[in-house]
C-alpha cells in the first residue's frame, strides 16, 4: 500500500503538469463550489481523510456513528417507504387519491391539510377566505377524518401526517377513527410533523407562541411513549428550512439545533432521554448538489448519534439514530419546460437513496405550476420504482462510502453545521435564535437568486437552453365551491352533534390548559364528541395566547 | 433628485412561503426604493390600510397557496372603495395563467410567475410608479406618513 508520503511526492509533480494544462486551456469556471459554498477541488485522494479514521468516523452500519446508515443490511433487508404526500379539495376527494396511489403500488400514505387547517381555523372562519381546500385536504373535524381513512385499514398503512401546530389534535382524531375501525393506538403506525420550531423560522404555520408550543410537543412524545409504541412523534424538519433558501450546511445545523431544542424540552419535563428519543424521525430536502447532498444526509446522521451521546448521554441505540423522510426540492422545479423536472427529481431521489434515507417523496413535474395531476403523480412513483428495482443502487449499503470527494464533504459539512449550532447555543437554542437563523437563511436564497440571474448558476430552460413557453395542459384545479361544500358540512354537523358533550369537552380542555396536565386525553374526548379543530384551537388560544411574527425588514 | 418609490410588499391569507417576497422586497430595496414588508398572514383589509398609511406607490403581493383570485380581487376592490386606485397593485406566486386574465380586469397590473428575474420586477414597477395616473379622477391626494 502506498503510504500518505508517496502520495503526496507524486501530486506535487502532478499539479504543476494541471497548473500548465490550465495555463493553455483554463477550466470551465475559474473556481467550483457546492451549492453550500464549499470549495470542489479537481481531485480527491486518501490525502483529503484528515484524521479520519473508520471505526470512530464511518463504522459499520447500523452501529455507532451511523454515517453509513441506520441498519446493518438497508434496503438488501426493505426498500425505503414510497410515501407520496397529497391531500386536496375534500376528504372524500383526498380518499379517492389515496387508494389510487396504494393501487399503484405506494406504501405508505401522506397527508397534507390545507391552510386553515394546519393554522387551526375551520373552513366557515372569515381568515380561511380562498384557502380551503387549496394546498391540502380540509378538516374540520372527526367526521372528515372518518371519510378521509374510509376503506384504509388503519393497522396496515403507516400515515405521515403534515401538521405542526395543532398536531396532537389531529393526531388525536386519528387515533379516534382507529377505535372506530377497532385498531387499537397501539397498532398505529406513522408520524406527526409536530415540528413548530421550523414554522416560525421558515414555514409559516405557527399559531401559539413557543413556550405553550413546546409543551404540546412534548405532551404528544409522553402521551406516545405510553400509548402509540410505534408512532414517529415528530419529524424535525430541514425540508422547508432548504425551501426557504438556506444552504445545505445550514439545513443540518438548523434542523438538528431544533432537535436539541426538543429533546432540551422533554428531558427537562422529566422524561427519560431513552424513553422518547427512539421515536425522533428527521425530515431533509434532496437539492440538486449530488454528492453535497449525499454528503448531507450522511453527515446528518455522524452528528446527530455524537450529539444524542455527548449532551444527553442516550445509551439506547434508537436514541442515537437518525432516520429520515426525504422529498425532493420544490423550489428546484421550474415553470418553463416541465418535462425537464422529471429528470432533476430522479438525480435528486436517487440522492437521497444513496444518503441512506428510510422514506422518500418524489415531487411531479408540474408543482410549479399548481398542485400536481394525477398522471404527474404517477411518473414521480415511477421515477422511485425504476430506482428501486432497476438501477441496483440499493444492493449493497452505502456504495458511496469511501469516496474520497464524499467523505471530505461528510467531514466539511458536518464541521460547518457544528459552527452553527454553537452560534445558536451562544444565542439560548433554537428559541432565541430565530431570527438568526431567518436571516441567514434569507441572505443565502438571494445570493442564490443573483447567482441564477447572473448566469453562474445555470438552469436548464430557464436561463440557458430556453424555448418560447408552450401552455400546460392537464393541471389539477380545485373546485372553488369546496369552501361552500365544507361550510355546510359543518353547519350540519353543529346542528346534529351532542352539543352539550362538546361544550363538557371543550371547558374541560380549558382547565387543562391552564394546568400542567398532558393534553392529550382531552383532545381525544373533543375529538370523540365531534369538536371542531377550530373550537378546540380557539380554547387554546384563549388560553395560550398567539404567535406574532418578528418582520425583520 | 426625484422621491423614492415607495412598495408595500405584503403576504396576504394564510400562506407561509416567504421566500420570494423577501427576495423581491430585497431586489428593490436595492434598486433604491423604499419598501415596507408586512409579513405573513394580512388580510386584504390590513394590506389596504398599511398602503394608505406607509403612502406607497405600488403594492406588491404574494401568494404560492392558490388563493390568489379572493384574495388580490379583495384587495383592489378595497382600494377603489376608498378611493385609492393611484396605489397600483402587482402579483406574484404560483398562478396560473388561466388565472392572469381575471386578475388583470380587477386592476392587478402584472402577474410574475416563477422563473421571473428580479430586474425584471424591479423595472416593471419603476415603469408603474412613474406612470401619470388618469384612470381614477376621484383619487384623494395620498396621506402623508408622519416620523
Amino acid at each position: 500500500m502506498n503510504s500518505l508520503d508517496e502520495i503526496r511526492v507524486r501530486l506535487a509533480p502532478w499539479r504543476e503538469k494541471l497548473a500548465a494544462t490550465l495555463a493553455k486551456r483554463p477550466g470551465r469556471k475559474q473556481h467550483f463550489a457546492t451549492d453550500s459554498g464549499l470549495d470542489v477541488d479537481t481531485v480527491y485522494t486518501p490525502l483529503d481523510n484528515g484524521n479520519r479514521e473508520y471505526l470512530n468516523d464511518l463504522g459499520l452500519p447500523g452501529e455507532f456513528p451511523y454515517t453509513r446508515g441506520v441498519q446493518p443490511n438497508m434496503y438488501r433487508g426493505r426498500l425505503w417507504t414510497m410515501r407520496q404526500y397529497a391531500g386536496f379539495g375534500t376528504a372524500a376527494e383526498t380518499n379517492e387519491r389515496f387508494k389510487y396511489l396504494l393501487q399503484q403500488g405506494q406504501t405508505g400514505l401522506s397527508v397534507a391539510f390545507d391552510l386553515p387547517t394546519q393554522i387551526g381555523y375551520d373552513s366557515d372562519h372569515p381568515l380561511a377566505l380562498g384557502e380551503v381546500g387549496k394546498v391540502g385536504v380540509a378538516i374540520d373535524s372527526l367526521a372528515d377524518m372518518e371519510t378521509l381513512f374510509a376503506g384504509i385499514p388503519l393497522d396496515q398503512v403507516s400515515t405521515s401526517m403534515t401538521i405542526n401546530a395543532p398536531a396532537a389534535i389531529l393526531l388525536a382524531m386519528y387515533i379516534a377513527v382507529a377505535e372506530k375501525q377497532g385498531v387499537p393506538a397501539a397498532k398505529l403506525n406513522g408520524t406527526v410533523q409536530n415540528d413548530i420550531l421550523k414554522e416560525y423560522v421558515a414555514r409559516g404555520t405557527y399559531i401559539f407562541p413557543p413556550a405553550p408550543s413546546m409543551r404540546l410537543v412534548t405532551d404528544v412524545f409522553s402521551y406516545c411513549s405510553r400509548e402509540l409504541p410505534n408512532w414517529n412523534t415528530i419529524s424535525i424538519s430541514g425540508y422547508h428550512i432548504r425551501e426557504a433558501g438556506s444552504t445545505a450546511a445550514q439545513e443540518i445545523a438548523f434542523t438538528l439545533a431544533n432537535g436539541i431544542a426538543y429533546v432540551q424540552a422533554a428531558v427537562s419535563c422529566g422524561l427519560p432521554v431513552d424513553q422518547f428519543a427512539p421515536r425522533l424521525s428527521f425530515f431533509f430536502n434532496a437539492h440538486l448538489n449530488f454528492f453535497e447532498e449525499v454528503a448531507k444526509f450522511r453527515a446528518a446522521r455522524r452528528l446527530w448519534a455524537r450529539v444524542m451521546r455527548e449532551r444527553f448521554g442516550a445509551r439506547d441505540p434508537r436514541s442515537l439514530m437518525l432516520r429520515f423522510h426525504t422529498q425532493t426540492a420544490g423550489c428546484t422545479l421550474t415553470a418553463q419546460q416541465p418535462d425537464t423536472n422529471i429528470m432533476r427529481v430522479a438525480f435528486q431521489a436517487l440522492s437521497a437513496v444513496l444518503g441512506g434515507t428510510q422514506s422518500l417523496h418524489t415531487n411531479s413535474r408540474d408543482e410549479a405550476l399548481a398542485l400536481p395531476s394525477e398522471e404527474s403523480v404517477l411518473i414521480a412513483l415511477r421515477t422511485q420504482q425504476v430506482i428501486a428495482y432497476e438501477t441496483g443502487v440499493a444492493d449493497t449499503v452505502d456504495p458511496l462510502g469511501g469516496s474520497y470527494y464524499v467523505e471530505s464533504l461528510t467531514d466539511r459539512l458536518e464541521a460547518a453545521a457544528r459552527e452553527y449550532i454553537a452560534k445558536i447555543d451562544a444565542l439560548g437554542g433554537s428559541t432565541g435564535a430565530i431570527e438568526y437563523m431567518q436571516k441567514e437563511i434569507h441572505q443565502a436564497a438571494y445570493r442564490y437568486q443573483k447567482d441564477i440571474e447572473t448566469g453562474d448558476k445555470v438552469v436548464v430552460g430557464l436561463n440557458k437552453f430556453t424555448m418560447p413557453p408552450v401552455p400546460v395542459k392537464g393541471l389539477l384545479k380545485v373546485d372553488p365551491a369546496v369552501q361552500e361544500k365544507e361550510t355546510a358540512k359543518l353547519a350540519a354537523l353543529r346542528a346534529g352533534r351532542d352539543n352539550a358533550a362538546v361544550r363538557q369537552a371543550l371547558a374541560e380542555l380549558k382547565t387543562a390548559a391552564a394546568g400542567p396536565e398532558n393534553l392529550m386525553p382531552h383532545f381525544l374526548a373533543g375529538a370523540r364528541a365531534y369538536a371542531t379543530l377550530g373550537e378546540m384551537c380557539d380554547v387554546l388560544r384563549e388560553v395560550f395566547g398567539e404567535y406574532r411574527q418578528q418582520v425583520m425588514f | 433628485m426625484p422621491d423614492k418609490i415607495r412598495v408595500l410588499v405584503a403576504k396576504p391569507g394564510l400562506d407561509g412561503h416567504d421566500r420570494g417576497a423577501k427576495v423581491i422586497a430585497q431586489a428593490l430595496r436595492d434598486a433604491g426604493m423604499e419598501v415596507v414588508y408586512t409579513g405573513l398572514r394580512q388580510t386584504p383589509a390590513q394590506i389596504v390600510n398599511a398602503a394608505l398609511q406607509e403612502d406607497v406607490r405600488v403594492i406588491g403581493l404574494s401568494s404560492l397557496s392558490g388563493a390568489h383570485l379572493p384574495l388580490f380581487k379583495a384587495v383592489t376592490d378595497l382600494l377603489k372603495e376608498k378611493g385609492a386606485t393611484d396605489i397600483k397593485v402587482v402579483g406574484g406566486g404560483i398562478i396560473p395563467e388561466e388565472d392572469v386574465p381575471e386578475l388583470k380586469a380587477a386592476g392587478v397590473a402584472a402577474i410574475f410567475t416563477p422563473g421571473t428575474t428580479t430586474t425584471e420586477v424591479v423595472d416593471f414597477i419603476r415603469r408603474l410608479a412613474e406612470e401619470k395616473d388618469d384612470s381614477s379622477p376621484q383619487t384623494k391626494p395620498p396621506l402623508q406618513v408622519e416620523g
